[in-house]
């Protein structure tokens, strides 16, 4: 199965539910930065893999897509997270090395990579 | 604190909408899925800690970050199960399994200090 664009898919997404991923998101980010600045390096990083945006994005996709849609988009989440780990890894050794600047775009693009060669796989796996 | 807290919010929540919305213009839904685990508050929050405390302090911060996105894989994975197997709230199936992430990310990472 190939990627493609979803545009009535998007058109139908509300500019009520993008301001809510704004709200959500800012919130949880704020809640990040506190956490690392209460309890330390150590916590504030592990919260920030803390799956806190997948419910909600669960449940738009389960209300506009219904429930096999919504394991399918928990099933590319788990592709993503695998991606996520190469992101903190990519930060956690080349940020020291390159900077900041350098080391978390790089990251992202890793995360991406990632991501991507796991969900082919995902894909492959799912059509034998 | 109340400006660098409004600060994260609005860099979180744009980042955040960006990757969310991106996430939307694709299918399928496997695909359009890898953007609900996007760095999106890692990127925000990294951002932040870099200006204020430097690249040492990021290093230490996603060292950690490695146990909670193992975690992850295993919650994201759960999920998936779940959702197609049983009939809950999709927000209340994936709040249930905040334990097991939870759980996860505190074994490896007492299991990191441990060793």
């Amino acid at each position: 199965m190939g990627i493609a664009l979803d545009l009535a898919g998007f058109r139908r997404t509300r500019w009520t539910s993008f301001l809510a991923r704004f709200v959500y998101g800012g919130v949880v980010t704020a809640l990040a930065g506190v956490l690392g600045h209460r309890f330390g390096a150590a916590i504030g990083g592990l919260f920030l893999a803390f799956p806190a945006l997948l419910p909600a994005s669960l449940t738009l996709v389960k209300q506009q897509d219904g429930r096999a849609k919504a394991a399918d988009d928990a099933a590319g989440a788990t592709c993503g997270a695998v991606g996520l780990v190469a992101f903190a890894a990519v930060v956690w050794l080349g940020a020291p090395r390159t900077g900041v600047a350098v080391a978390l775009p790089l990251a992202a693009l890793a995360w991406l990579l990632v991501s991507v060669v796991g969900w082919k796989l995902l894909d492959v796996y799912k059509s034998r | 604190m109340i400006g660098e807290l409004a600060l994260r919010f609005v860099l979180g929540g744009v980042i955040v909408a960006i990757f969310s919305t991106v996430g939307e213009l694709f299918k399928p839904k496997t695909f359009a899925g890898i953007f609900g685990a996007a760095p999106s508050v890692a990127l925000a929050t990294l951002t932040m800690v870099a200006l204020r405390r430097g690249p040492r302090e990021v290093a230490r911060q996603t060292h950690a970050m490695l146990f909670g996105a193992v975690a992850m894989i295993v919650y994201s994975a759960a999920l998936s199960i779940i959702v197609r197997r049983y009939h809950l709230p999709a927000w209340l199936e994936a709040s249930l399994v905040w334990t097991l992430w939870l759980a996860v990310a505190a074994l490896l990472w007492l299991g990191w200090l441990r060793r």
